[in-house]
């Protein structure tokens, strides 16, 4: 059975798709956006996070890492990131939950186990799942695989996607797919490049070409103060919206939820100093969208 | 609101509950000056009572329309001396207290202690209560395993269905002289005690036409001097109504107010009753009135919606009779638990929902009062824009109107052998107690502490807080080879203390029947007068007493971590363990964060949990469910606290579950607070676990951040998330809509706060009124939010 790279599974999202849904997040992505909120999603491989404010210096995790990557100085705990070897035993004897894990290996059973527990809320609400990251996409034989599971068992499926993958994974899954939300960043090469760290070209060579299977599409923007929020790419985002036969956009918010995770996984935010746009300057980023006759949604 | 409701609700709101001592001071008169020697105990009490409304003072406030006050007016709180002969040191902390407290003027101390304290004292119901009941009782009640709710509160815990809106007391006067006449003293040993009984609501049914009267009559004086050309007018339609009410059935909706209203406080000035009395399913009472004179062009919406809101007003006037002891740590709150029921099935079992319903909905959203409470009965037949209107109101934060499971109610009802009519026309009351509205007496008998009992087990039944063996020797929990040694252990003291539980209150059952009957409550409950026996005799249709175990969730955490820990992983020993909580988790933080954070918890949707819970649950049912009382009716449990989780944590020190020495118990059927990590449907699943329907009612909170209900998908996903919770039978659901945030500036900065209100356990309080640690507990309380 096919594995992939979890770092979570969360119940009773509501802000990534319709109804009550179950969003999993593969680890693990291919682009490097600035503002990202989780960074817990780049690496593929599992990460040791640390909260010093739950730690109660027990000193557990010091006799239990064999890499000696773990020391105590001045009551404080010090991780040495280079020595860890991410066995994951420290976390496992921290009392506190200090120190975790985040990353697991997990079947297509162990997920669907986890998927199936909100069946009742999913039947009630129009929900289902939700396939997000990092980027789903880039563990296509699990997400094959458990996509097809979903549709067997009558769930609805969502990806969350950046749509940087090669075209054949987006074309070998879309029957299984009832919905794509599907990323658009920024219309600027370089500026992609710059603030995302790859060329968009494959991105929106893939988006045209999935609008053309007829898969069910929104398209999701995060708003990002002074870096993708000018008239000039967002008419250009909502002109290629329009022209793809895309009816509806949802408008993110940037936020800072994510800052506090940098630090404890020890990674720098390379985005400080940007404030979450208010309500005022959503709605006239959304009329942009409207006058091309879009549906517009702020917020997931 | 217009002015006439805004001055009134002002008025309600802005007065500080206060004692009168009418009540009292015309009760000890009667029982004192009154030759009454020759009369059976029923037919002095409805004397008594005659006595009582003939003589109180008669209020009519400014610009009402609905009239009748319990006291002398708005927030004028009566003391019942002959259930709880309150002490001057009793009088002196109701006037001192921080929360809760009740003024207590300076010459109604004096007339108190000159006039009421010599008669009453020694002879009250709490007097005898407690000289009767056993040295095992007292042990266990001093020690915190179970409360007593009749310790100085007579039962109540009915709600009146449609009789009234249909007959008046002059034709239970009829069915009383009906029932008379049948007596066969050959045959029936009890005729005469039916007699007696029958005398007596007679006279109390009497009583109450001529309390209507005297607002009559007040009226009219009022009437006649008054200038105010309109005023005079509304004066002239009281009298009218108040001639004619309760008297007769009432001709339209103001009389069927009006005509409930008189009942509402001959039941609350009769006794102390718990849970205030009600008149349950609203709506479908006031119906029929408001569909027939819309139509002829009597009344208009705005008129009914005024009529409304003034008798919400009605019910804010009379706070809860002042509680002291045990009885003002696990109610403590001002109201009085009249919880008025909106929705749910006709009689017919089709849809409830009405035009008035709705009424209700918006008077309850503008009128924003702690009083009545209120809650809607939700039945998978009901129209979504029922539920989406009630939740508009829960969003806005304050805690009502409560949600329940209609279908489940009705189920709950039809297992305990109730006739499918009477339990669609029921619902639930008090916070979250299911009835068979005007057919049942379902009196709560007290708190048990679940929580405690495992105490004790690991305590080999010695209490280590009073330092007494008040329980069984079921063995050093350090023998146990097994989790299930444990488990049988804990079986063994809970049948221990519940016996003792049941004994208690069948004894209590029987000195409230012999010495305090309750005639005028039996002249509206069906069917003691058809039985000619009384409420608190066994008259009801249905006898239900209930016990509320409280703290399933902190019992089923620490089990689960003893069976984790202890048996399964063998992290800790158990004599580690016990010395552990016996220090406090003194020096030993790292065990306690291990039982915190390692640990399956209950409210996560985890089997191993979720198991324990079930059976935990299941063994307290099999230990109550179906034991007998006096009444011919049987014992059943349910699942609530009101305020009793913080008073039962601080009688147990630190437990398995990581939890700290006195600390408050989780809530209701919530998880322990803070405990449950995956969110609103892994706490709903998991609640789900337990069988709802062996229930009388099981009560779940369920905090939310403001931002996650915004916008209209808000309200939707809400309600989607009400629905599944009742798709698989779950009974009830509240919500507070409030951040942590302003809940800590509100503790800070109480003066700012005056009027946040938020959900208790069942009803909705001040949040400045709350004890610091209930504040504490809401608090910690887990908010569910989501990105």
């Amino acid at each position: 059975m096919q594995v992939a790279t979890i770092f979570n599974i969360m119940r009773y999202s509501i802000h990534d798709g319709p109804g009550i849904r179950t969003t999993v997040f593969f680890k693990g992505c291919p682009l490097s956006c600035w503002w990202c909120h989780n960074p817990e999603s780049h690496n593929h491989k599992p990460e040791l996070s640390f909260f010093p404010r739950k730690c109660i210096t027990c000193g557990k995790c010091l006799s239990s890492c064999e890499a000696k990557a773990i020391t105590l100085i001045d009551k404080q705990i010090q991780i040495n990131y280079q020595l860890c070897n991410l066995c994951g035993k420290c976390a496992e004897v921290c009392p506190a939950n200090a120190l975790e894990l985040i990353g697991d290996q997990k079947t297509v059973a162990e997920v669907m186990r986890e998927i199936e527990k909100d069946l009742i809320f999913y039947d009630e609400s129009g929900g289902g799942v939700t396939f997000s990251g990092g980027e789903a996409l880039a563990q296509p034989s699990f997400l094959k695989e458990i996509l097809r599971e979903c549709k067997e068992k009558e769930i609805h499926t969502a990806i969350e996607t950046s749509g940087y993958a090669k075209f054949a994974v987006l074309e070998e899954i879309a029957e299984y797919v009832d919905l794509f939300l599907y990323d658009l960043k920024l219309i600027d090469k370089d500026k992609h490049l710059k603030y995302i760290g790859v060329d968009n070209s494959l991105i929106l060579d893939n988006l045209k070409k999935l609008a053309a299977l007829s898969a069910d599409i929104i398209v999701r923007i995060p708003i990002i103060p002074g870096i993708n929020d000018d008239e000039e790419n967002l008419k250009k985002s909502a002109e290629l919206i329009f022209s793809l036969g895309i009816k509806e956009v949802h408008l993110l918010p940037y936020h800072q939820a994510g800052v506090e995770k940098y630090k404890r996984l020890n990674l720098e935010y390379q985005l400080s100093e940007v404030d979450t746009p208010n309500e005022e300057m959503m709605q006239a980023l959304a009329n942009i969208f409207r006058t091309y006759n879009l549906k517009v949604k702020i917020g997931g | 609101m217009n002015n006439r409701v805004a001055n009134l609700r002002f008025a309600s709101l802005n007065i500080e509950p206060h004692i009168s001592i009418e009540r009292a001071q015309l009760l000890t008169e009667f029982y004192r000056e009154k030759n009454i020697s020759n009369y059976s105990i029923p037919v002095q009490r409805a004397m008594a009572f005659k006595y009582i409304l003939e003589n109180k003072l008669v209020v009519i406030n400014d610009g009402e329309l609905i009239v009748g006050e319990r006291g002398e007016g708005p927030k004028a709180t009566p003391v019942y001396p002959e259930l709880c002969c309150h002490t001057i040191q009793d009088l002196e902390l109701l006037n001192s207290r921080k929360k809760i407290k009740y003024l207590v003027s300076e010459p109604i101390k004096s007339e108190f202690q000159k006039e009421v304290m010599p008669f009453w004292q020694g002879k009250s119901m709490r007097d005898i209560i407690f000289t009767e009941m056993t040295v095992e009782w007292k042990n266990a009640y001093d020690s915190g395993v179970f409360t007593e709710f009749m310790e100085q509160r007579a039962p109540g815990h009915t709600v009146l269905d449609g009789k009234i809106y249909k007959k008046g007391f002059l034709d239970i006067i009829n069915d009383i002289d009906h029932e008379l006449k049948q007596l066969d003293y050959y045959n029936d040993s009890l005729a005469y005690n039916k007699q007696e009984e029958l005398k007596a609501m007679r006279i109390a049914a009497e009583a109450i036409i001529s309390y209507a009267n005297r607002y009559a009559k007040k009226a009219k004086e009022l009437a006649e001097i008054e200038e105010d050309e309109q005023r005079k007018e509304e004066l002239y339609r009281i009298v009218e109504v108040c001639s004619h009410v309760p008297a007769n059935a009432p001709r339209n909706f103001r009389e069927a107010l009006q005509a409930y209203w008189f009942v509402h406080l001959g039941v609350i000035t009769e006794l102390n009753t718990w849970d205030a009395f009600n008149p349950g399913r609203l709506d479908q009472h006031l119906y029929p009135f408001y569909k027939r004179e819309l139509a002829e062009g009597t009344l208009t919406k705005d008129e009914a919606t005024e009529l409304l809101q003034l008798f919400w007003i009605k019910f804010n006037n009379q706070p809860a009779p002042p509680k002291v002891g045990v009885t003002a740590e696990e109610s403590g709150t001002y109201t009085d638990f009249a919880n008025i029921n909106s929705g749910g099935l006709k009689a017919d079992g089709s849809d409830g929902v009405n035009e008035v319903t709705y009424l209700v909905l918006d008077v309850i959203d503008e009128m924003r009062l702690l009083q009545p409470s209120s809650n809607i009965q939700l039945s998978k037949k009901n129209p979504e824009r029922f539920l989406k209107r009630a939740l508009r109101i829960v969003r806005k934060g304050w805690g009502q109107p409560s949600i329940f499971n209609a279908d489940t109610i009705i189920e709950e009802m039809l297992l305990q052998g109730k006739s499918v009519e009477d339990a669609r026309q029921g619902g639930a009351s008090g916070c979250v107690e299911t009835g068979a509205f005007g057919k049942e007496s379902y009196i709560l008998t007290g708190y048990f502490n679940l929580v405690k009992i495992l105490e004790l087990t690991l305590n080999n039944g010695f209490d280590p807080r009073t330092k007494k063996q008040i329980g069984l020797k079921t063995g050093n929990p350090e023998d146990f080879a097994s989790y299930e040694e444990l488990f049988a252990a804990y079986k063994k003291q809970l049948k221990y203390f519940i016996d003792i539980k049941i004994k208690g209150s069948n004894i209590i059952e029987r000195l409230y029947a012999e010495y305090m009957p309750a005639p005028f409550l039996s002249t509206v409950i069906d069917d003691c007068i058809a039985k000619g026996i009384d409420y608190n005799n066994g008259g009801a249709r249905y006898n239900t007493n209930y016990i509320q175990g409280v703290g399933i969730g902190s019992l089923t955490d620490s089990l689960a971590a003893i069976k984790y820990h202890v048996f399964d992983k063998a992290t800790v020993s158990f004599a580690e363990l016990l010395t552990a909580l016996n220090d406090s988790f003194e020096n030993q933080e790292e065990l306690r964060q291990l039982l915190l954070n390692k640990a399956p918890k209950y409210g996560n949707d985890n089997d191993y949990a979720d198991e324990i819970m079930a059976k935990a649950f299941n063994e307290f049912y099999q230990v109550v469910n179906g034991r007998k009382n006096t009444k011919g009716g049987y014992y059943r449990i349910n699942m609530l606290p009101t305020t009793s989780h913080v008073y039962f944590g601080s009688v147990i020190g630190a437990t398995p579950d990581g939890r700290r020495a006195r600390q408050p118990l989780s809530e209701g059927i919530s998880p322990v607070q803070g405990s449950d990590k995956l969110g609103p449907t892994s706490v709903i699943k998991s609640a789900a676990r337990m069988d709802h329907t062996k229930t009388g009612g099981t009560l779940l909170n369920l905090k939310f951040t403001p931002q996650v209900l915004e916008g209209e998908e808000g309200i939707e996903k809400l309600a989607q998330l009400v629905r599944s919770y009742f798709k698989l039978g779950g009974h009830h659901i509240q919500f507070n809509v409030v951040d942590a945030k302003t809940l800590l500036e509100a503790k800070a900065n109480p003066e700012q706060y005056r009027d946040l209100i938020v959900r208790v356990a069942g009803y909705s309080d001040y949040f400045i009124d709350l004890s610091e640690a209930l504040q504490d507990e809401i608090i910690a309380r887990t908010e569910h939010t989501t990105f």
